[in-house]
């Protein structure tokens, strides 16, 4: 009984600041005071026709699904590499790829910015943006895809090769059609993870430039721009929400692989195990 | 002409099949040259980079980053006592806060784990998952709504004569709690799943009390798990500078860096080599504490 009351006040906390933020989006007075005097739709109209939250709310959807696909990639190979290959330094790569996640953000926005100024000489923009953003994707795919063939047994890739299919034959009617909704999962995931990114984004977007979470930041300073931020503050709960939510229908279909941002994704799997 | 080109292509692509059949290390090395390539030349290297930039110094007059060799940026981090107070301020918060996340998520991973329905246990983890991932901005925003002087914190104590702390440091400590606990619940929720029932009803019939079962069976079963969760609570909270700019006037590591950034990014890298260091020795401490395990 004490413990279901622990539960129900953890939930609480976790809740309350959002709706919150919810109801205060439909605040009808420009001050933000709690409780609110009234209610309307006004500001999310007001958020639709802003300018620069739509070319932010553009810019993020690029960035998010550049550095998604970019992952997709990059942790497939490597979920393929470490689940069906035997090498030398295979667990370090469980390892190596948990690190950017693992490491504070702030640590791997300076060195990318530091990386691309100080070094490359390359000015910072969306596409540094991007790198920083696929780099610490990577582990969430690949935690997905890891989880999920070790599930698959690979007597099914055997089976395939011995009657005469090769590499990519297996990979195309094999290995793929078994990890795709692991894949859709974990790009989804990728995706939900870089929309609403702030802390490396800071650091390696370029001047004049603005992510829908930079827009955000920006005009928290300015009280007059609130009633609009409350309102594009709720569209980016439910965007970011969204993705996680199909992530885990899909997980969930067959044996749930959401674990998402804690343990860089593999919670609810074994599948990683840094060593 | 285009179905010839379709033809050259598959049988360049069947070439290549055939060259990686059977040979493994091949097959490793294509599938891991993007991966490696990225992470280890990229990641690793900016990373390397920016150790090597932290020695490096600022001209004061032209702004111009001058690459040779001093250790300038880590006297002044050492000797002065502003830096010095604003390290210990960061790692003092990052550990009192993972303490905080810790003894909340206990009882909400133990009553999803052991005692939630099947349906009530789904339920639960989606509940935590979701806010988990929404906007991390947002949710900071919304303190700093709920903190405010006019806000839904004061409107509710007010009428039994009571403050919320308002702007500072306790509601740094509390903001971050906030922020981190769904990675604490996580973690302890997987590693109490795989205590198995049987243990704790053994305890029982063997006539242990439940705070005896919990302190003697389950806490140190599941102990690793909460060292894994806390390596998320306490790396967040280490390189967070949004947090305290959003509802304190209180310096954090984070803070300093990013105000350096662009103008003395050596020294910006000097200060980022303080958390590398911190995490990587807790990381040390955690493995030792078998977190890994149960990651």
């Amino acid at each position: 009984m004490l413990l279901r009351l622990a539960v129900a006040a953890g939930l609480a906390f976790i809740y309350v600041p959002l709706i919150v933020i919810a109801i205060y989006a439909f605040n009808s007075s420009k001050i933000l005071e709690w409780p609110p005097p009234g209610f309307t739709t006004h500001w999310f109209s007001q958020a639709f026709n802003n300018e620069a939250a739509r070319e932010a709310f553009f810019t993020s959807i690029k960035a998010g699904v550049a550095a998604s696909a970019i992952a997709l990639l990059l942790g497939t190979l490597a979920s393929i590499a470490v689940a069906r290959h035997r090498f030398f330094g295979r667990e370090t790569i469980s390892f190596l790829v948990i690190l950017p996640i693992a490491l504070p953000g702030i640590v791997t926005g300076v060195a990318i910015s530091n990386t691309f100024t100080q070094v490359l000489n390359v000015p910072l923009s969306l596409f540094t943006v991007i790198v920083g953003h696929a780099t610490f994707c990577i582990v969430i795919v690949y935690n997905n895809a890891v989880a999920r063939l070790r599930r698959l047994s690979g007597s099914f890739e055997e089976a395939s090769a011995d009657l005469g299919a090769h590499t990519w034959q297996t990979f195309r009617y094999v290995t793929f059609p078994g990890m795709r909704s692991a894949l859709i999962a974990g790009g989804l995931l990728a995706f939900a993870l870089s929309f609403d990114e702030i802390i490396v984004t800071n650091f390696t977007i370029g001047a004049g430039e603005q992510t829908l979470p930079i827009w955000i930041y920006s005009n928290l300073f300015r009280p007059h721009e609130l009633p609009i931020v409350n309102a594009v503050a709720v569209l980016v709960i439910l965007i970011s929400i969204l993705p996680v939510y199909l992530a885990h229908r899909l997980g969930a279909e067959e044996g749930g692989a959401t674990g998402g941002r804690a343990a860089g994704g593999g919670v609810e799997t074994e599948a990683t195990a840094v060593p | 002409m285009a179905s010839e080109a379709v033809a050259e292509r598959r049988s360049a692509g069947h070439r290549l099949a055939d060259l990686l059949h059977g040979r493994e290390r091949l097959q490793v090395g294509a599938l891991l040259a993007g991966p490696v390539g990225w992470l280890v030349i990229g990641y690793l290297g900016s990373l390397a980079l920016l150790l090597v930039a932290a020695f490096w110094s600022v001209d004061p007059l032209s702004g111009a980053t001058i690459k040779e060799f001093t250790l300038e940026n880590f006297e002044s981090l050492v000797n002065e006592p502003v830096y010095r107070d604003i390290v210990w301020r960061t790692v003092r918060t990052a550990l009192l806060v993972t303490l905080t996340d810790a003894v909340i998520a206990f009882p909400i991973a133990f009553y999803m784990a052991k005692l939630a329905s099947r349906r009530g246990k789904a339920l639960l983890v989606i509940g935590i998952l979701l806010p988990l991932w929404s906007s991390y901005l947002v949710k900071v925003y919304a303190w700093r709504t709920l903190l405010s002087a006019n806000g839904a914190i004061n409107w509710a104590l007010d009428p039994i004569g009571l403050h919320g702390p308002g702007y500072g440091m306790t509601a740094v400590w509390l903001v971050m709690s906030y922020l981190w606990l769904p990675y604490m619940i996580l973690p302890i929720y997987a590693g109490l799943e795989r205590i198995p029932n049987s243990l704790i009803s053994a305890s029982e019939d063997l006539g242990a009390s439940p705070f005896t079962t919990f302190r003697r069976v389950i806490l140190p079963l599941s102990f690793p798990a909460v060292v894994a969760g806390s390596i998320f609570t306490f790396s967040l909270t280490l390189g967070d500078y949004i947090t305290p700019r959003l509802v304190s006037n209180d310096q954090f590591i984070g803070n300093v860096i990013f105000s350096n950034v662009a103008n003395n990014q050596p020294f910006a890298a000097a200060l980022a080599i303080v958390p590398i260091v911190v995490t990587i020795a807790y990381l040390l401490v955690a493995r030792r504490l078998g977190a890994f395990e149960h990651v």
